[in-house]
């Protein structure tokens, strides 16, 4: 099983949660977040970091079925 | 690189006008970006304007919120704030700001809409029976948020006497004496800390007993980090959104037709809410200033290490370069990207529960008071002096 991550740069406000609280995952590049790499093996770390998020500018999908694992709707 | 006048403007410009922007920050945009202002208190500083540079003021790790503490940071007010989450950098700002966050992102905040909402129709229905003319922010404004915070935080609601007026003191300037603004802090930090006591013996389902239990079970904060934390959850959580409802009011009554667009569907009102955030300059000057960690080149301006800097967020709103006619309340417009919340790791926690309240606030009165207008005269409304933040002292309104 892998899952995907994608940040929304337009809504990242950046607050640097993410890259605090996963920071294998998440960079800031001139004030905006970005994953290190989309595909990923599963870790709670990001499921955190996307709950975090402020503005939940953070989509955390499997990969196979495209199910949204975090944020919760 | 431009050569800057070194003697620093007196700051603020001019005293606050109602919620008029002083034009000299447009000037500013276009002479002068980033220049040297002198506020009552502290050390001159530059001054950032343009959306660009406030942007990177508030999100580039070069720029210090820590480093602050131990300088004679530029402030409006004699008093120094020198603890807190407001004075951390990452990576300590993010083991305290994590405590908290999940309990105010968009989906929780949701969770509480319903809530709100209830708790703003019984006001709605209050001021219904007492009959105009009276004063929405006693009446509605100062309630709503205070009731929301009170029960999200665990706070009794019936000491909102006490902590409204020791709430003051967090925010002002010269309306109370430095002695006041110490005794009124140490008031609140005592109630606070009586209260955390409480909870540890009875947890209850509310952000302060879990706090408590971060700190107890987890030890993730300190002592002392609880109660600055709980303090400042409880000031920032009502004093703000407070102030914003009545603001947000006195605009649209003075933009009639804005309003009558926005009386016309409810489904405007969240836009409306963006909008009003970037056009209402909350702050009566830039404040919280960030000490550049190493030399760093802004809006063509060298800052040297060690230097303040402070950034306009009511200037950045009015930034023409992002914002077609910036001094235009204009409803319809797409202001998503405002940052009437702030940027970076100090964006305002509470920015999602301050939202829905505001779209609850004005849903509610827009709903219930077809005929909402000003009870006086519009240039007989009193405002707030000597406070951080620009706001009416009391709305009157009649229907
Ligand atoms: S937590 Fe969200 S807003 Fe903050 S930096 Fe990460 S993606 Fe951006």
């Amino acid at each position: 099983m892998s899952w995907q991550i994608e940040v929304d740069g337009d809504t990242c406000i950046g607050s640097g949660m993410c890259s605090a609280i996963a920071e294998e995952h998440f960079e800031l590049v001139d004030g905006v977040s970005r994953p290190l790499r989309t595909d990923i093996d599963p870790d709670d770390d990001v499921v955190d970091a996307a709950e975090s998020c402020p503005v939940e500018a953070i989509l955390v999908r499997d990969a196979q079925s495209g199910r949204t694992l975090a944020p919760e709707p | 690189m431009t050569t800057i006048d070194p003697t620093p403007r007196t700051y603020p410009f001019s005293e606050p006008d109602r919620l008029r922007l002083d034009p000299f920050y447009a000037e500013l945009r276009k002479q002068e970006p980033v220049s040297r202002v002198q506020l009552p208190y502290g050390e001159a500083a530059w001054l950032a304007t343009k959306y660009s540079d406030v942007r990177t003021v508030f999100a580039d790790p070069r720029f210090s919120r820590a480093a602050t503490v131990g300088r004679d940071e530029p402030r409006a007010r004699p008093n120094s704030q020198q603890t807190g989450i407001l004075t951390m950098d990452p990576p300590e700002h993010t083991r305290l700001r994590k405590l908290v966050a999940k309990a105010f992102t968009a989906r929780r905040v949701e969770q509480l809409r319903p809530r709100a909402q209830r708790i703003a129709d019984d006001l709605s229905r209050a001021m219904l029976r007492k009959g105009p003319p009276l004063d929405l922010v006693e009446e509605f404004a100062l309630p709503l948020p205070i009731t929301v915070i009170c029960e999200l935080l665990g706070v009794p609601y019936a000491d909102r006497t006490d902590f409204r007026v020791w709430s003051d003191a967090f925010l002002s300037t010269s309306k109370l004496s430095e002695q006041q603004v110490n005794d009124y802090i140490e008031q609140m930090r005592a109630y606070m800390a009586g209260l955390i006591e409480r909870r540890r013996d009875q947890p209850a389902d509310d952000l302060l007993s879990a706090l408590i239990q971060a700190r107890d079970e987890q030890d993730k904060l300190s002592e002392t980090e609880l109660l600055d934390l709980s303090v400042g959850l409880l000031v920032a959580g009502h004093e703000t959104t407070a102030t914003q409802i009545p603001n947000f009011v006195y605009v649209l009554l003075t933009h009639p037709e804005e309003l009558e667009w926005l009386r016309a569907d409810p489904e405007r009102i969240p836009g409306a809410v963006e909008e009003l955030m970037r056009f209402v300059p909350l702050g009566v000057n830039a404040a919280f200033p960030r000490y550049a960690l190493e030399d760093v080149e802004l809006g063509g301006v060298l800052i040297r290490k060690g230097e303040p800097v402070l950034a306009s967020l009511a200037s950045a709103n009015r930034d023409e370069s992002v914002f077609d006619e910036p001094d235009q309340l204009d409803l319809r417009r797409d202001s998503g990207s405002h940052i009437g919340f702030g940027h970076g790791p100090h964006h305002c926690l509470g920015a999602q529960l301050a939202r829905m309240e505001l779209q609850v606030a004005l849903g509610t009165l827009l709903r219930d008071f077809e005929d909402l207008r000003f009870a006086v005269n519009e240039q007989d409304v009193t405002w707030k002096t000597g406070m951080l933040v620009r706001g009416p002292q009391h709305l009157p309104v009649t229907w």
